[in-house]
């Protein structure tokens, strides 16, 4: 990460922020604006972070992943199928439910790592159209399910969206968290403290351990890895798989910790703009989580001005128009990919099958 | 010496097919301890694919291979390094954005449990490199290393694995003569320490200078093993092209005629912006050649590019038969009646991935009768295809073969057709023989005294001073981005030209 990516994503930051505090800070303490947007913009960076996170593993092994949305929305349906399964069919308490529910999610995505790999990795298919076929099987078979176990009437609920089990218990960092206003940032759900440890132990594991120089060599030289003995389909398909599961465990964010219910098509462009996070964060744990921050950021702006929306000027009035706001983020993404931040460089093999 | 060694590595009747191709026919072949064993032929006659085999990274069909006198099965690469083989290939394997302790430890990491122990490796790494005389620099990225120094790190990634075997496919194809020189005292000192040496190559005079055997195959096939001091060059490049060959270039004296390229004062700078072509002015008149000798780097890449149109010249001028023609694209040079063989064959001479058909009409795609109000003629492709494979001797089962599946002499034999099939007043060839066997230097280096003799200018860059001492009527020597200095090829001597090259001179012709 150099330092004017930093700063720019400081800048961009400190630009959200401000804005709120224009809009709001005459009726809400501008110290506690900038928490609340600090712990909400950690919060909904969680599923950006993880599927950067996903698309490292993927990309520094040598195979494009664009099928992160795919993988973290039919995650987010069967976790969610899981937990209110357990919970409401078979009786289970709710906080079981959840954790069985997000280790469904998990697995979902590793099957459709697997399915990724299987098609990119074994049959070489263009992995463009891989990451393609399995966005369109996620949505074909999350909105499919959805409408036949929930709102068909014979199905197993009846017809009934029933009640699910709640979302995931806040975790409170020891002390930290007990600090008066600014506590507020150290209490997060466990996917958002999961994903950062991940993103510490992604680093960790792709620039300090043998697994790491064998995944980044197969993803920069499959030829030079082979001629060492390295076995670059077993390389690639397991960490396009372990790039899955993380995914799933993004996918279980968005039903089990963020809100507890199900939508159709829910995920709503997220799997790609943690793939632009990865690129703006070049491929590196930090870089991608420092992006997805800023992408967070933009929609807790979002969020926060509807919480403030009688207090927008007249003149500002646009801003009270939800889509505005919401296209924020889009917007960034689109600004990032440009590259006017400066170029980012791929893995040199990322994206070409290996042909021994 | 050896004769009394023992066998380090034996192959007995190592065979291997490929689709339509016989690439080893029954190959015995014998590595002594300690020595270095030249393998050398042609393009295509079988030695890589033999060492592919030893290094497991073929199978073969038949055959069996020895190590020690022991009877070995070697499947990947893996078995090879762990019976002490290793390879250093002609591209190397080498991962640019690694530093050289990663790439060397790669597969064989040093580590506490999965975490990689990056301080031993670099102990590891120095002491080979002091133990065997290959200076290099653990911590450096191997993308900021000259060819030379990555080469070294190649082969100290072989001895890191503990290789007692060495094979070295190749190894002066990238290098300059002083990096070639380095190679081979690094070469002398593995061997005497113990090592036994494989190189393969295709440079007669490399393999007299440095190999203690020489194995020569040709078509798939052993034709014999021999010593340096019982044969000479004519003698092995006989036996690698199966009838004698005519290694120094028959020709007369040249008829100079009218001035066909005038090159003033011409600045030029490279792509970091650094003005490596300094001033430089000469002229080439029909009928000549006029050879530009000098160590790579030295300006020639960018002066060419600049007489191409393929770069912009900082400011001087390039005139063609009195036309001015500097700044013009390329498609202007090119119907100016200038051709290039460009350095980089396969970056700048083909597209790659096109049919041979296609690379052939690249320059003339546009005109009669290949297009016709902008709709290709497939048909006329087709036949002038036909007829300049057939012309040229371009060795290929299909005109419409892909251009990068086709052997280097044969991708060069295309360019040249190309860019000689068209009226031309000004050949433009820069290093037009790097990497090609004997047989196809042979023909490249006659195309060019007969475009000579027909009357066309030819300016050739090259780094290979036999090349530019046999072909050029006139030799400039270019040193730091000038031309030092221009003498007539019957003054030129290796030694002479040499020191030129070195940047010595004690006096300084006017440029021509």
């Amino acid at each position: 990460m150099d330092w004017r990516r930093l700063g720019f994503i400081g800048l961009i930051i400190l630009i959200l922020i401000g804005v709120v505090i224009l809009v709001g800070g005459s009726r809400v303490p501008p110290l506690v604006i900038v928490v609340s947007m600090l712990a909400t913009t950690i919060a909904v960076a969680t599923p950006l972070t993880l599927g950067a996170l996903c698309g490292i593993y993927c990309e520094r092994a040598g195979v494009v992943n664009i099928g992160i949305e795919g993988m973290m929305l039919a995650s987010a349906f069967f976790g969610w199928f899981a937990a209110i399964y357990l919970n409401t069919i078979l009786g289970v308490a709710p906080l079981p439910s959840l954790l069985a529910g997000v280790l469904v999610a998990i697995l979902t995505g590793g099957l459709l790592g697997l399915l990724h790999a299987v098609l990119s990795v074994t049959y070489k298919v263009d992995q463009i159209i891989g990451g393609t076929v399995i966005n369109i099987l996620a949505i074909g078979i999350s909105g499919f399910l959805n409408r036949q176990l929930f709102f068909e009437k014979g199905s197993i609920f009846g017809g009934q969206v029933p009640h699910a089990p709640g979302v995931l218990p806040r975790l409170r960092v020891p002390l930290l968290a007990d600090l008066p206003v600014v506590g507020r940032i150290f209490e997060q759900q466990p996917i958002a403290v999961a994903a950062i440890l991940l993103v510490l132990l992604t680093h960790f594991i792709l620039f300090y351990t043998r697994w790491g120089l064998r995944t980044r060599a197969v993803g920069e030289h499959p030829r030079a890895a082979d001629t060492v003995g390295i076995n670059v389909s077993r390389m690639r398909y397991a960490n396009v798989i372990i790039g899955g599961l993380i995914a799933g465990l993004g996918g279980a964010y968005f039903t089990l910790e963020s809100v507890p219910s199900f939508e159709p098509l829910m995920t709503n462009g997220r799997g790609f703009i943690a793939l632009a996070a990865m690129i703006f964060g070049n491929w590196s744990p930090f870089g991608a989580w420092a992006a997805a921050l800023v992408f967070g950021a933009a929609q807790a702006l979002q969020i926060n001005l509807q919480f403030f929306r009688e207090q927008i000027p007249p003149q500002w009035a646009f801003l009270q128009q939800a889509y505005v706001v919401g296209l924020v983020p889009y917007l960034l993404t689109m600004v990032i990919l440009t590259g006017i931040i400066g170029r980012t460089t791929p893995p040199a093999a990322d994206g070409v099958p290996y042909e021994k | 010496m050896g004769c009394t060694m023992g066998l380090a590595l034996q192959t007995k009747g190592i065979t291997k097919r490929f689709p339509g191709v016989l690439a080893n026919d029954h190959v015995d072949f014998e590595l002594r301890k300690g020595e270095i064993h030249a393998l050398l032929g042609e393009n295509g006659a079988g030695k890589t694919t033999l060492m592919n085999i030893i290094y497991g990274l073929y199978e073969p069909d038949e055959g069996e291979i020895f190590l020690d006198g022991k009877r070995v099965e070697i499947r990947t690469p893996k078995d090879a390094i762990a019976h002490g083989i290793g390879m250093v290939h002609q591209h190397f394997m080498l991962i640019p954005v690694f530093t050289v302790a990663e790439n060397i430890m790669l597969g064989a990491e040093t580590s506490r449990g999965a975490v990689l122990d990056r301080r031993r490796v670099a102990e590891q790494v120095r002491e080979l490199s002091k133990r065997y005389g290959l200076d290099v620099n653990p911590e450096a990225y191997v993308r900021e290393l000259p060819v030379g120094v990555q080469q070294r790190v190649e082969i100290i990634k072989a001895l890191y694995r503990k290789a007692e075997i060495l094979i070295l496919d190749e190894p002066t194809a990238v290098l300059t003569p002083q990096e070639s020189e380095e190679l081979f005292r690094t070469m002398r000192e593995l061997a005497s320490q113990g090592v036994s040496i494989i190189f393969i190559t295709h440079k007669l005079k490399e393999v007299l200078a440095v190999a203690d055997r020489i194995t020569v195959m040709r078509a798939g096939r052993v034709v014999g093993t021999v010593s340096p001091q019982e044969t000479d060059q004519a003698h092995l490049a006989a036996m690698m092209v199966g009838r004698e060959v005519i290694l120094t270039v028959d020709k007369d004296q040249a008829q100079p005629g009218a001035e066909v390229l005038r090159v003033e004062n011409l600045h030029v700078a490279d792509d970091r912006g650094v003005e490596v072509v300094r001033g430089v002015s000469f002229s080439v008149q029909a009928g000549e050649v006029l050879g530009i000798a000098g160590v790579q780097g030295n300006g020639q890449t960018e002066l060419v590019e600049a007489l191409t149109g393929l770069r912009r010249p900082l400011s001087g001028s390039i005139s063609i038969e009195g036309h001015e023609l500097a700044n013009a694209s390329p498609r202007r040079i090119i119907e100016a009646g200038v051709a290039h063989i460009p350095e980089d064959r396969q970056r700048y001479g083909l597209v790659i991935s096109y049919p041979v058909t296609d690379n052939l009409i690249l320059s003339t795609y546009y005109l009669e009768p290949f297009a016709h109000h902008k709709v290709l003629n497939y048909q006329e492709i087709d036949r002038h295809a036909r007829r300049l494979v057939q012309e040229f001797d371009i060795r290929t089962p299909s005109p419409y073969l892909q251009a990068s599946k086709l052997s280097g002499g044969n991708q060069q034999k295309v360019i040249v057709a190309r860019e000689l099939s068209r009226p031309i007043k000004l050949l433009i060839a820069n290093q037009p023989t790097r990497g090609l066997d004997v047989g196809s230097i042979e023909y490249i280096h006659r195309e060019i005294v007969r475009m000579r003799d027909a009357g066309c200018a030819v300016l050739l860059v090259s780094a290979e001073l036999d090349e530019i001492m046999a072909l050029s009527d006139r030799i400039a020597v270019m040193y730091r981005g000038q031309i030092v200095d221009t003498l007539p090829a019957s003054r030129a001597t290796k030694e002479v030209l040499g020191l030129i090259m070195a940047g010595v001179t004690e006096h300084k012709d006017a440029p021509v």
